[in-house]
């Protein structure tokens, strides 16, 4: 659209370039994005890199937890994590036109190939909104999960069977410490609120349908989804949203806490298009697979 | 974190797959019962050691005292016959 007759002659005049909707067009043309992937591929790199990140996430805690006994609870947790990643992102790779390993997917891809949603890449911050950031993941990966369990996608429903136990124990986990920290003291009740502030704009990405393909777009659906979801692969994420936004207000109210109202929220992950956090994440964790690339232990 | 100080001691007990009874695996340190309970989960049961959990206050055990140790248990060190040592079996039991 950028290309039209009309708008060549008024652009010219403006520093090239420079004009919102020319570059969004750019930035969203396919063959500029890196890796354009097939529906379901694209669709299992969103589960498995939203379990990878978060699993790498979580393990920033680790040995530096309020007490040891937390330090064990996330570590297991970012391991059932890792479990998922592992399962989503081979089967990814085994569907690729090259098959890819899960190892080449989670080691050498590119900021802008993950299709990790921004909540899981953005830094944990203190113990409380690490919390409130597990409670909302958890409990849209509860919902999804108990959704894919159906799916026509045999792979996908036995990999949902097995994730929605440990999911269910991560949504138990994160509301009891939410439960206790917003209706603990005055410090934990702030902790907490800013916490739940803090993740709140980045929740609304998980149920986009879209893949927020045009980065400043207002329509929130491409279709990128829809042959998936007529086929019954996959729930429309936005069906997801109500029954998360009960689930999750009802734990917030428990606990003493306000609900965020927020006007802007986070998007573009889907596409690859991340938050400079993602980087930093990914340099961390691939920095020994690309020292030694083919290691093996 | 000087909170913690004041989170109380559980002692956790943990029933095997095959077990009858709850066996004492160790100890943690949780805000209440309801936590408590989880940590046990996540530090005692990662290896699939057990179907059952119970945690229990480490203050509410009366434990008896190393001072007692004598009066306590050797009286027992000499009461060989509450050991069934002396009883015979009837030979088709064979061996029991």
């Amino acid at each position: 659209m950028a290309s039209t007759p009309e708008a060549a002659p008024r652009q010219a005049q403006r520093q090239p370039g420079h004009d919102p909707a020319s570059l969004a067009a750019k930035v969203a043309a396919p063959r500029n994005r890196v890796g354009a992937y097939e529906p379901l591929v694209d669709y299992v790199l969103r589960l498995g890199d939203d379990a990878l990140i978060l699993s790498q996430r979580l393990v920033d805690w680790v040995a530096k937890s309020p007490v040891i006994e937390e330090d064990i609870a996330l570590a297991n947790i970012a391991l059932d994590l890792l479990g998922q990643a592992r399962m989503l992102l081979t089967y990814a790779g085994s569907q690729l036109p090259e098959p890819k390993s899960e190892d080449d997917l989670a080691y050498w891809r590119q900021s802008a190939q993950f299709r990790c949603a921004h909540l899981v890449e953005i830094p944990g911050g203190d113990f409380a909104r690490t919390m409130a950031r597990q409670l909302v993941f958890s409990t849209y990966q509860q919902l999804l999960y108990s959704q894919l369990e159906t799916s026509t996608d045999a792979t996908i429903a036995a990999i949902a069977a097995k994730a929605s136990k440990e999911v269910r124990y991560h949504v138990d986990h994160a509301t009891k410490w939410v439960l206790r920290l917003g209706d603990g003291t005055e410090e934990s009740h702030g902790r907490m609120q800013a916490g739940i502030d803090a993740v709140w704009p980045y929740t609304a990405e998980l149920f986009d349908a879209d893949a927020g393909v045009t980065p400043y777009a207002t329509d929130r659906t491409d279709q990128a989804l829809q042959p998936l979801i007529t086929d019954g692969i996959c729930p429309d994420p936005a069906m997801l949203q109500a029954p998360w936004q009960e689930a999750v207000v009802a734990v917030l109210e428990t606990a003493t806490l306000t609900i965020p109202q927020t006007r802007w929220h986070a998007r573009g992950g889907r596409t690859g298009i991340h938050t400079a956090h993602l980087d930093y994440v990914l340099a961390e964790m691939q920095t020994v697979a690309r020292a030694h690339p083919g290691a093996a232990w | 974190m000087s909170e913690t100080k004041n989170w109380p001691m559980w002692e956790v007990f943990v029933r095997s797959r095959r077990g009858l009874s709850h066996n004492h695996v160790g100890s943690l340190h949780a805000p209440d019962a309801e936590m408590a309970l989880r940590n046990a989960r996540d530090l005692y049961t990662r290896r699939q050691e057990g179907v059952s959990i119970w945690v229990i206050p480490s203050a509410q055990i009366t434990a008896s005292s190393p001072d007692e140790k004598d009066e306590f248990f050797d009286p027992a060190a000499d009461k060989i016959f509450r050991h069934p040592t002396f009883y015979k079996l009837p030979a088709e039991v064979d061996h029991m």
